[in-house]
């Protein structure tokens, strides 16, 4: 069939040009990586420590900050050791993961669980083989399944959020607030509600008058946002739960030729710190919840496997929760958050 | 192209197994060679049709008497329009795939996998061209591969597709590393701003209603149509009659991945953005639209319009929803609902209209 081979020639060499060019095209790599976040590091080498890490899959930004910045702080110091598992969604992977480090005997476990609830019971299981655990972020059931739980607020990042607009309105008679918030499926999502409602309570001038959950995508905050435009013609201010989804809840509001109001993110992206540092978008202010507790994490579980304290606390022992302050990042503050601001 | 011959063959053999598997009222029933009753502006509005757009004309009363001033507006109509493209292109292929007997559960996933792949840096250094045709070489790819699995490798549609499902997912999440990959380029962003609407039309959609009239050409006008039809009533008398049905599969999915690399290059244009979690239940929900819009699951029949109207159902039900300040838990219940509602009013009007 010498028609087909013709065609099959041309459409081969087409695939295999096409492929060259999409196999170039996966590269993210930046030109000019910018320099890691320096930060000193006071403690002088000491006795060697293996930790293990155990996180779940880094299917979006927050989590990738999570990971690179355990490896980050890990490397800072020539006494550590850190045994990173593959992560996983998945309870079941996630609980022989955490096994086989148990049977690796790592000094040091640092787990930040898919489900904290569902591997309790793995915590308990390192605690019993001797093996202190620092818990990160989504909390184990039973407290004696870690030595030390680090984590973020999310009642405390609403509040926060709540009281940085409750201020910037407050002499304004009648203003209006509008909430994106994350998905409603999700515990963390009502605890920031809550805070975020209890906050505004102290201003008896601000009502919120909207509110529709995103699912943390770029895409569903594009969507949901265009809506609450379409919904409310004007308003004073806008809470976003996340900074993943305020690029799409942004690309809406740039869409439908808006402004006139205060935006607030939530979790504290690049994307978003630039913004707020560039000053000409209706993004003000961020509120973090920051992925540095990797790095606190990782610093712990050094100070618990040489058996140090912290320093500057008057304690002798290492603390059994570290909850993180959810710090407003505006114009003012930005360059000093900048470098924690994931992409 | 044998075109004539293969036209001729066509025409006895079909008809019949598919007039006794499904009691036809779109237009694959064709007389050999003869030109067929085609109704006038070759639309017919059957019973479906109709029964659909009462549904959306019940909508259309619900949003403009609760939110009067919101919903009935000229920029909420381009919202709702723009909102109902992307997965609107998604659903015309997944019609055509739907019509022939299969299925393809991977189009959210082949969405996600073009859409990062066309934003990575290193394709944004191509430009608007680079982006766009990555996005829709991606598809095709994917598509190919699905095609091929399924028309050549004898797996089922359902099987093929949920492992290209989770291959692609993983694929983007490898390339994005979880993170957003923002676009910086301003001519494809520009493409999705208000400047750029066209009398009012944003760009988006006249790329929807495009794969739309040409979507239902080729199902209704073509050859590739009727084959297409003629797979999903009756694959083995199909095939007797001469017709490649492994090739015509092949294209079918290629075609669906085609309208995925469209949808991710509109979706980056929209979000401005490329994530790995894009295209989320996109299967479901273009699923879904084809058969609220009386595209048969089992095949053989197939009807672009139906599909159309079907998103653009549910997208005013998001719309009415979200202008009412209502909750997501109340969304998804009533989404629900109505779904149901919908198929029940669609079946008994159907009965009575053909009884």
């Amino acid at each position: 069939m010498p028609e087909t081979s013709r065609r099959g020639i041309l459409f081969g060499t087409a695939a295999i040009g096409a492929g060259a060019f999409l196999t170039a095209c996966t590269s993210n790599e930046k030109k000019d990586e910018p320099a890691a976040n320096e930060q000193p590091v006071d403690d002088k080498p000491g006795k060697a420590v293996t930790i293990g890490f155990a996180g779940p899959q880094a299917d979006h930004g927050w989590l990738a900050a999570i990971n690179a910045n355990a490896r980050a702080q890990a490397k800072k110091y020539s006494d550590v050791t850190l045994d990173i598992t593959e992560g996983s969604n998945d309870t079941a992977a996630q609980i022989g993961q955490i096994d086989s480090l148990i049977n690796k005997k790592v000094d040091v476990l640092v787990i930040l669980p898919a489900d904290g609830k569902a591997l309790t019971q793995a915590g308990l299981k390192a605690m019993r083989a001797g093996i202190p655990v620092i818990n990160l972020d989504r909390i184990f059931a039973d407290p004696q399944a870690f030595r030390c739980y680090v984590g973020g607020d999310n009642y405390g990042m609403g509040v926060n959020a709540g009281k940085y607009i409750g201020e910037k309105l407050k002499d304004k008679a009648n203003a209006t607030v509008i909430e994106l918030s994350g998905p409603d499926s999700l515990e963390l999502t009502k605890q920031r509600t809550q805070g975020f409602d209890d906050a505004l309570k102290n201003y008896p001038n601000i009502k919120k008058v909207a509110r529709q959950a995103a699912d943390f995508t770029v895409e569903s905050g594009q969507a949901k946002m265009a809506q609450l435009l379409q919904a409310q013609s004007k308003f004073d201010a806008l809470w976003n739960h996340d900074d993943d989804q305020g690029v799409g809840a942004l690309r809406a509001i740039d869409q439908a030729g808006r402004d006139g109001f205060l935006m607030v993110g939530g979790a504290g992206a690049k994307s978003a710190m630039d913004a707020i540092k560039a000053d000409n978008s209706v993004l003000k202010a961020t509120v973090l919840y920051p992925p540095i507790m990797a790095s606190s994490a990782i610093d712990l579980a050094r100070a618990l496997g040489q058996s140090k304290g912290v320093s500057g606390l008057a304690g002798l022992e290492i603390p059994a929760q570290v909850t993180l302050f959810s710090a407003v990042v505006d114009k003012d503050n930005v360059d000093e958050y900048l470098p924690q601001g994931f992409s | 192209m044998k075109q004539p011959a293969s036209e001729a063959q066509q025409g006895g053999p079909e008809a019949a197994p598919v007039a006794d598997a499904v009691p036809l009222t779109k237009p694959a029933g064709k007389t050999p060679g003869g030109s067929p009753s085609r109704p006038p502006l070759g639309l017919r509005l059957d019973f479906r049709t109709l029964s659909l757009l009462g549904v959306l004309a019940a909508l259309i009363v619900v949003g403009g008497i609760t939110k009067p001033d919101q919903f009935l507006d000229t920029s909420n109509l381009q919202l709702v329009l723009t909102q109902a493209s992307i997965i609107g292109v998604v659903t015309v292929g997944m019609t055509f795939v739907i019509t022939s007997g299969g299925i393809d559960l991977s189009v959210g996933a082949i969405v996600a996998l073009a859409s990062v792949w066309a934003t990575t840096l290193a394709t944004q250094e191509y430009g608007f061209a680079g982006i766009l045709f990555t996005a829709i070489i991606v598809g095709l790819a994917c598509g190919l591969v699905n095609g091929v699995l399924i028309a050549y490798g004898g797996m089922a549609p359902f099987i093929a597709t949920l492992a290209i499902m989770a291959s692609a997912r993983g694929l983007a999440l490898q390339i994005t590393d979880g993170n957003t990959q923002v676009v910086t380029l301003k001519s494809v962003l520009d493409l999705g701003s208000r400047d750029s609407y066209i009398l009012g039309v944003p760009p988006l959609v006249i790329i929807f209603a495009a794969v739309t009239v040409i979507g239902w050409l080729v199902l209704n006008r073509t050859t590739f149509g009727r084959r297409t039809v003629a797979v999903g009533g009756n694959a083995e008398a199909t095939r007797l009659a001469g017709i490649d049905v492994r090739r015509q599969r092949l294209y079918l999915y290629l075609l669906s991945g085609l309208c995925c690399g469209i949808a991710a290059f509109m979706l980056i244009v929209l979000s401005g953005s490329g994530q790995n979690t894009n295209g989320n239940l996109y299967e479901l929900d273009a699923i879904a639209a084809a058969i609220i819009g009386g595209t048969l699951l089992s095949g053989g029949r197939g009807t672009i319009v139906g599909s159309v109207l079907g998103v653009l159902i549910f997208t005013t039900i998001t719309n009415i929803f979200a202008l009412n300040n209502l909750q997501s838990d109340v969304q998804q219940i009533a989404k629900g609902a109505i779904i149901v509602a919908a198929v029940l009013v669609q079946r008994r009007t159907a009965r009575n209209g053909e009884g």
